[in-house]
């Protein structure tokens, strides 16, 4: 793996410099600069670095753009072949997303272990190239070393940028990034020290973990079952908002949609916290109750996924306990949990 | 000295735990401390002792209201859907109401989703909830980890700075223009009685993008909804939607599509807000409770605005007055139907 | 990979079920010759039904393997895509894809076994693939009780085949309707009821039930009085999907995706999961 080290002014100049042959997207600033299915996000013309801690909008957005066409088909009565089902080619174009924290570099990871079949998200995982940044600096709703990840984590990232001192480290993680790279011409390769002293960072984190990971050895009944959910779920007020913000909320819901005669199928992203997730068509609702999906999203988190794929299905970005109108906080969840005997 | 928020909170916890006590209701629904700074969450205290968790400050952003209906249903002994109401009088539940939000109360009575005589209104007169956003605004690099209350004066800080700012500044858009701060009904009062507040210009924050060009106003609409994620929580975080189910989840017939196509995301904004006309009170939960910033509240306010002019009505105001747009008068004006010669005249 | 994209078919036959008009059976053809290569299911299975412009439907494969040439589904009339569906004509056009799901273990687990099937209402879908299945492989397995009931004799599906498994020694049919009706001269009695009188012994046995929950609850009584356990009932959940690939979530009873890891699961591993179902 190659690394490359610049000062602020060189780096902010190479980053400009994929802005000529590439999309390149970083997280929006104001409300106005959204950019088309992007919510969140903006298409970057220079090489600005980000804000500290992770965007607004996770980075699932370049994994699960929505509305996500799965399928075309004409619906015009006189077509021989309408109404037959058409493959949506998947997208090519390559893309990059810059200032990505760890957390969000992770959350691609995690969310590749059940989409590992998935063509779609596959497509786009091929087409994106993730320019992450460490976090010199965390939040007071950064909890990802409780998650497994790291600040200075890598997982899931092309290119990881770290601030050691005054000078900005790349390491080059991918083949996919090599093309950023362009064989180093012009640029300055990381000295043996500034390399040492960001491995110095990073092991320092790997020391202390704050992963507890004995949520796995409880019974899943015992924990469904615990008395304190109807507290966590008393005010909720089943809106989308974690579910839509969370790098690693992944549900979807697939509708067919017909214009002048032309019709997709699409898929777009949907929540547990919405009672028409689980809704019968006989009216049956098994998880009709709010406590009974405040649960099914934590559960899933902290309890389904570990239990099926290994790690927790959160990497402590905090979005969901920022943004949470009800200030439903997941770290109090985990202790709760922790607690059950 | 104490300040007026901490005064209140104690009357609160008191008033609370001589409710609970006496049994005179089963819950009393009101705000508890968040995790973060310049954050409460709603909360039902069920026995004396969980009063003590109740608190009172500019940050008491949601609506109780909302979750009033449901908390009254979840009181009521188990039943089956055909078994009769039993019988007697059924667990009351207490809930703080400031003005708007007491009007939200006369609303739901009105409309038949609240029974007046199982709810303890216990009223606070409203001197304006503030904007976490102003306030985060206000400090754009910084991160704030506290916020401290002094009746006129919010003492942020974080890790490397400490500042004291007029809290008034920082007070919400819908409390900034409210005229009617104190509750408009209540069985207890918490708190001196509020004064009603004089504003020429009640809506003037309509009228900034009232007076834009059409292409103004349209490029408005477009940047301020561009950023939903349909996540609802406007909608949720109100009072007056309670439908079973929501015309945006509805699939026979599909009215609305359901990603996030600007077009469909624009409807949905437009619709709620005209199923809110004559009805809205401007409590400000709906912006409030955006993940994303987003101002709807000035759709509701633009009809409030329509309603007043047109109906000459408040919503809530009057407990017992029927609502505007639902009644029929011979003379409710009709010069907003487009006719094909006044279509003709606008250039439509 | 995955594949999103569902085989097109020709609807070649439908059937009207039931005296309400509410259940027709479709028999679909799969137009392309490689998907009739690729094609290959076990009873238990599902498959999505899809319309282009409605939607996809998760709905029980009601053919057995052993039917070569066709698909069979038999749809309760219910939403939009029901609606659609049965609004639809022979030689009409539509999608299916599939099969999804585990199916019932009717080469391992099952096999050597006495089998016993109790259906109730239209969830006789599935399993009317089973006993197919069963009979084309009769010597696999022990001795075949078959306990189906519905409300009425017009609301029993597939009348023409539970005549000619009447006829058949290597097989014990038991038909019920709930109440008296005029011109019915079989058996009279809830399916619970029944399954009490004519179950078999326990010993080397497996019992697949289907029916309204209501029915499962009140069947298992009976069967546990003669000495069946709860791994020995096989059951298979239903719940809202889109997916069907355990992707979408919503399916989900705790930690078990009824389209992946279902539908079909012993009543032991039912009573361990949560009641979301």
């Amino acid at each position: 793996m190659k690394v490359y080290a610049f000062k602020q002014a060189d780096l902010e100049k190479w980053v400009k410099s994929w802005t000529s042959t590439h999309k390149v997207y970083r997280a929006a600033t104001q409300k106005s600069e959204t950019c088309g299915a992007h919510a969140g996000w903006t298409e970057m013309t220079d090489g600005t670095m980000p804000p500290c801690g992770p965007a607004k909008s996770s980075v699932k957005t370049f994994y699960f753009p929505q509305p996500e066409t799965m399928a075309t088909f004409s619906a015009k009565k006189e077509d021989p072949d309408g109404l037959l089902m058409e493959n949506q080619e998947t997208p090519e174009e390559k893309q990059i997303v810059f200032g990505v924290r760890p957390c969000d570099g992770r959350s691609v990871e995690l969310n590749n272990l059940p989409y590992v079949d998935d063509p779609f998200y596959q497509a786009n995982r091929e087409r994106t190239i993730l320019v992450g940044f460490s976090c010199t600096e965390q939040k007071a709703t950064c909890f990802c070393t409780q998650t497994g990840g790291s600040p200075y984590g890598t997982e899931g990232l092309d290119v990881a940028l770290s601030q050691v001192g005054d000078v900005f480290l790349a390491e080059i993680i991918t083949d996919k990034a090599a093309e950023l790279v362009d064989n180093g011409d012009g640029l300055t390769e990381a000295s043996e020290s500034e390399i040492a002293e960001l491995t110095s960072l990073r092991q320092a984190v790997e020391e202390n973990p704050g992963h507890d990971e004995s949520l796995k050895a409880k019974e899943m009944t015992a924990l469904h079952g615990a008395p304190f959910w109807d507290k966590v779920a008393e005010s909720c007020l089943n809106c989308g908002a974690c579910t839509f913000l969370c790098p690693t909320c992944y549900c979807f819901d697939i509708q067919d949609e017909v214009v002048r005669g032309q019709g997709k199928r699409i898929r777009y992203w949907d929540s547990c916290m919405f009672p028409l997730y689980t809704l019968h068509t006989t009216g049956h609702n098994p998880r009709g109750k709010k406590v009974q999906r405040v649960r099914n999203r934590f559960m899933h988190k902290l309890k389904y996924f570990p239990d099926r794929f290994g790690p927790f299905s959160c990497v402590g970005c905090g979005r969901c306990i920022q943004e949470c109108p009800v200030n439903i906080d997941i770290r109090e969840v985990m202790v709760d949990l922790l607690a059950v005997k | 000295m104490p300040t007026i928020n901490e005064t209140i909170t104690q009357e609160i916890r008191a008033k609370a735990k001589e409710l609970l006590e006496s049994k005179e209701v089963a819950a009393f629904l009101g705000f508890c401390q968040g995790s973060l700074p310049m954050t409460t969450r709603p909360f039902v205290a069920r026995s004396p002792e969980e009063a003590d968790k109740l608190v009172w400050n500019s940050f008491c952003v949601l609506n109780p209201a909302n979750y009033l209906p449901e908390l009254l249903k979840s009181l009521e002994p188990p039943r089956g859907p055909r078994d009769p109401a039993p019988e007697g009088p059924l667990p009351k539940a207490a809930l703080l109401a400031t003005g708007c939000w007491s009007r939200n109360i006369a609303i739901q009575i009105k409309e038949n989703q609240l029974d007046r005589d199982r709810v303890v209104i216990v009223g606070i007169a409203s001197r304006g909830m503030v904007d976490q956003r102003k306030i985060r605004a206000r400090f754009p690099d910084q991160e704030i980890l506290k916020v401290e209350e002094q009746d006129h004066k919010l003492k942020v800080s974080g890790q490397n700075f400490e500042e004291e700012i007029n809290r008034w500044d920082m007070v919400r858009g819908n409390c900034l223009t409210c005229l009617h701060p104190d509750p408009v009904m209540l069985d207890v009062r918490i708190g001196a009685a509020g004064q009603e507040r004089k504003n020429d210009t009640p809506f003037q924050q309509v009228d900034e993008i009232k007076n834009k060009s059409t292409d103004e106003r349209w490029q408005w609409f477009q940047d301020e909804f561009a950023s939903c994620i349909r996540c609802y929580a406007c909608r949720n975080a109100c009072p007056l939607c309670y439908c079973d189910t929501c015309f945006v989840d509805d699939s026979k017939p599909q009215w609305v599509g359901k990603s996030i196509d600007p077009v469909d995301t624009g409807l949905f904004h437009i619709l709620r807000a005209y199923h809110c006309a004559g009805r809205c009170t401007d409590c400000g939960a709906c912006e409030s409770v955006c993940p994303m910033d987003i101002n709807m509240r000035i759709l509701t306010k633009k009809l409030s605005m329509d309603v007043l002019a047109l109906y000459g009505s408040e919503a809530g105001m009057d407990p017992e007055a029927p609502l505007p747009l639902s009644t029929y008068k011979t003379d409710d004006p009709q010069d907003f139907i487009l006719s094909e010669s006044g279509a003709a005249k606008e250039g439509i | 990979m995955i594949s999103y994209l569902p085989y097109p078919v020709r609807i070649d036959d439908i059937t009207l079920e039931t005296e309400d008009g509410n259940l027709k059976t479709f028999k679909l053809v799969l137009e392309n010759e490689n998907d009739r290569q690729a094609w290959s299911h076990v009873p238990g299975q599902f498959a999505m039904l899809s319309l282009a412009g409605k939607g996809e439907i998760p709905i029980g494969i009601a053919s057995s393997p052993t039917e070569e040439g066709h698909l069979l589904f038999t749809v309760n009339r219910a939403g939009v895509v029901t609606t659609a569906l049965h609004q639809m004509h022979v030689g009409d056009r539509m999608g299916v894809r599939g099969p999804l799901g585990n199916g019932f273990p009717l080469s391992s687990d099952l096999k050597g076994k006495n089998i016993v099937i109790i259906a109730g209402g239209f969830a006789f879908t599935t399993l009317r693939a089973t006993l197919l299945y069963l009979l084309a492989n009769r010597s696999d397995y022990g001795k075949i009780t078959v306990i189906y009931g519905a409300r009425t004799p017009g609301m029993l599906l597939y009348q023409d085949e539970l005549k000619e498994w009447a006829e058949r020694d290597d097989l014990d049919l038991h038909v019920t309707i709930d109440r008296e009706a005029d011109g019915w001269e079989g058996l009279v009695g809830f399916v619970p009821t029944i399954a009490g009188e004519v179950a078999p012994s326990p010993e080397n046995s497996a019992a697949l039930i289907c029916g309204p929950p209501i029915m499962i609850k009140f069947t298992m009584p009976p069967l546990e009085k003669i000495g069946w356990t709860d791994d020995q009932v096989y059951l298979s959940l239903e719940n809202r999907m889109k997916c069907g690939v355990g992707l979408c979530g919503r399916c989900n009873v705790g930690p078990f995706y009824v389209c992946n890891d279902g539908p079909v699961l012993t009543r032991a591993q039912v009573l361990k999961l949560p009641l979301e179902y």
